[in-house]
């Protein structure tokens, strides 16, 4: 389980955790908390293309609709298969079991665009949170 | 849940907001009132609501009081529930109808004496109900005053919330009133009015008290509660128990488009008064027959409907979803919507399209959820304000 410091975050609040070459992407303990008890996820199949900003799934909670979005081009490599039945994992353990999706980022390079833990810090503060 | 109004104006506090602060209650728009839509988390508090207890704030609905010679025959123009035969100390589920016998709002009528009427009516349709009394009150002898700013209403709801109620109730006797009875007394030292109404599908009672009075009735009723497992709730929670108990929710299931017989609530409309606004739209349609009806919806598979979603009927786009969502109890998606009339029956398969995908669906009797009883019981559980 990737330790909140070593992440990298992304402005809807997702956290990125570099794996050798592929990422590990959920949603933050800021963004489980928004939208309450989650009660569905989606996350699509894996082996596809897509591109950074497109939307990869819904987190669905009893009262909210969250879309998430890719953090950068590549392929999904793999979907937390887990959540099917389990989407409380997201609420109870978002940057462990609740993980969303693995993926193999087309350029590595694209990651350095990403917040890392200190400016998601700030970048809540400012959104005064 | 419908947007609040209007948006610029400043949001208003019921008298218990400082509690809900406190209780960490998530605050949000509601109806122009900053209301909770949940404190510990939506399903835990909807489940508290089912096996125990829990408390609602919903000081928001507003209170119209009509006093005078004419008050029950005003109600009764209103109305298509007769008010002439509800007796002092009872409670009818009923509508505001237009002339087209199309929903203004759905209310709750107290008769409180035989010269005196109390309505509930919804927080978003506070005004425009207000302008509806009014306008129609010329020719009848009624005093008509708007209470809701001086009102706050607690709802304490669950199948614990007798004994709850009991230990604070002074003048009337909570363990035995009867559903939809109002009575009057103390909670907690403070006066109120207690009726056996709500808005959960539970056994439950709805507190009318003093705004002053509504904090510290609030706190006994949380510590009275705190070992039965009684919880705060919000409307988070208000909105899956209602959907399970198929209670319609103003805006959602029912509008200014829908007449009781088509939301299936034809049990509101008493046919043989006379004299009340829409009756002679409502034998007309009953004659003609009803073009659509309310039906109650299991998502079959993955996926959760939810208002607005089109409804997909034999390969046709038919109707939107007016009310889905995850059943936390039930643990299935459900929803409400509505079909035209002769395919309004359970075990139809309809598809509902989410994001541009089709979820499988199937019509399933109303409601969703019926709470376990003791003992048969004649009553039926309506809806409610």
């Amino acid at each position: 389980m990737p330790r909140q410091e070593e992440c990298l975050y992304t402005k809807e609040h997702e956290w990125v955790f570099r794996d050798g070459d592929e990422i590990v992407v959920g949603i933050t303990d800021f963004a489980q908390g928004e939208l309450g008890d989650i009660v569905y996820v989606d996350m699509g199949e894996a082996g596809r293309q897509v591109n950074s900003g497109d939307p990869i799934g819904d987190i669905e909670s009893v009262k909210a609709v969250a879309q998430v979005y890719a953090p950068v081009a590549g392929e999904v490599t793999a979907v937390n298969e887990a959540l099917a039945d389990s989407p409380e994992m997201v609420n109870q353990d978002p940057f462990g079991e609740g993980w969303l999706v693995r993926m193999k980022p087309a350029d590595p390079a694209d990651l350095d665009a990403l917040m890392d833990h200190e400016a998601y810090r700030k970048f809540l503060e400012e959104e005064g949170h | 849940m419908s947007q609040p109004e209007g948006g610029a104006a400043p949001l208003r506090k019921t008298p218990l907001h400082e509690r809900h602060v406190a209780l960490g209650a998530r605050m949000v728009p509601f109806a122009g009132y900053e209301m909770p839509v949940q404190y510990s988390g939506v399903i835990e508090e909807h489940r508290a609501v089912r096996t125990a207890a829990g408390l609602f704030d919903v000081s928001h609905m507003g209170e119209f009081r009509l006093r005078g010679k004419d008050a029950v025959r005003f109600a009764d123009f209103l109305v298509p529930t007769s008010i002439a035969r509800l007796e002092p100390g009872r409670v009818a589920y009923s509508g505001l109808l237009t002339e087209r016998g199309t929903f203004v709002d759905d209310v709750l009528v107290y008769r409180i004496a035989e010269d005196e009427v109390l309505f509930v009516v919804n927080a978003a349709n506070l005004a425009k109900d207000r302008e509806w009394f009014l306008a129609h009150r010329d020719g009848f002898d009624v005093e008509f005053t708007d209470e809701s700013d001086r009102t706050a209403l607690i709802a304490l709801q669950g199948p614990r919330s007798k004994e709850i109620l009991a230990g604070l109730a002074e003048g009337f006797d909570a363990r035995a009133q009867k559903y939809y009875r109002w009575a009057t007394g103390r909670v907690a030292g403070r006066p109120a009015m207690a009726s056996r109404t709500g808005y959960t599908g539970e056994i439950g009672f709805e507190i009318f008290l003093a705004p002053d009075d509504a904090p510290a009735v609030w706190d006994a009723l949380l510590e009275a509660g705190r070992d039965l497992g009684l919880l705060p709730a919000g409307l988070g929670a208000r909105d899956t128990l209602r959907l399970e108990a198929a209670m319609p929710l103003y805006g959602n299931d029912i509008d200014e488009t829908t007449t009781p017989l088509e939301a299936d609530l034809e049990f509101i409309v008493h046919w043989d008064k006379e004299g009340f606004l829409g009756r002679e739209a409502l034998l007309g349609q009953r004659e003609a027959g009803v073009p659509r009806k309310r039906v109650g919806f299991e998502v079959r598979g993955r996926g959760i409907a939810r208002h607005g979603h089109p409804v997909w009927l034999d390969g046709e786009r038919v109707s939107e979803v007016t009310s889905g969502t995850m059943a936390p109890f039930l643990g299935k998606a459900i929803g409400m919507t509505y079909l035209p009339a002769h395919r309004a029956e359970p075990g139809v398969e309809i598809e509902i399209e989410v994001r541009g995908r089709r979820l499988q669906a199937v019509t399933v009797p109303l409601p969703f959820y019926r709470r376990p009883k003791k003992r048969s019981r004649r009553n039926q559980d309506g809806g409610a304000a």
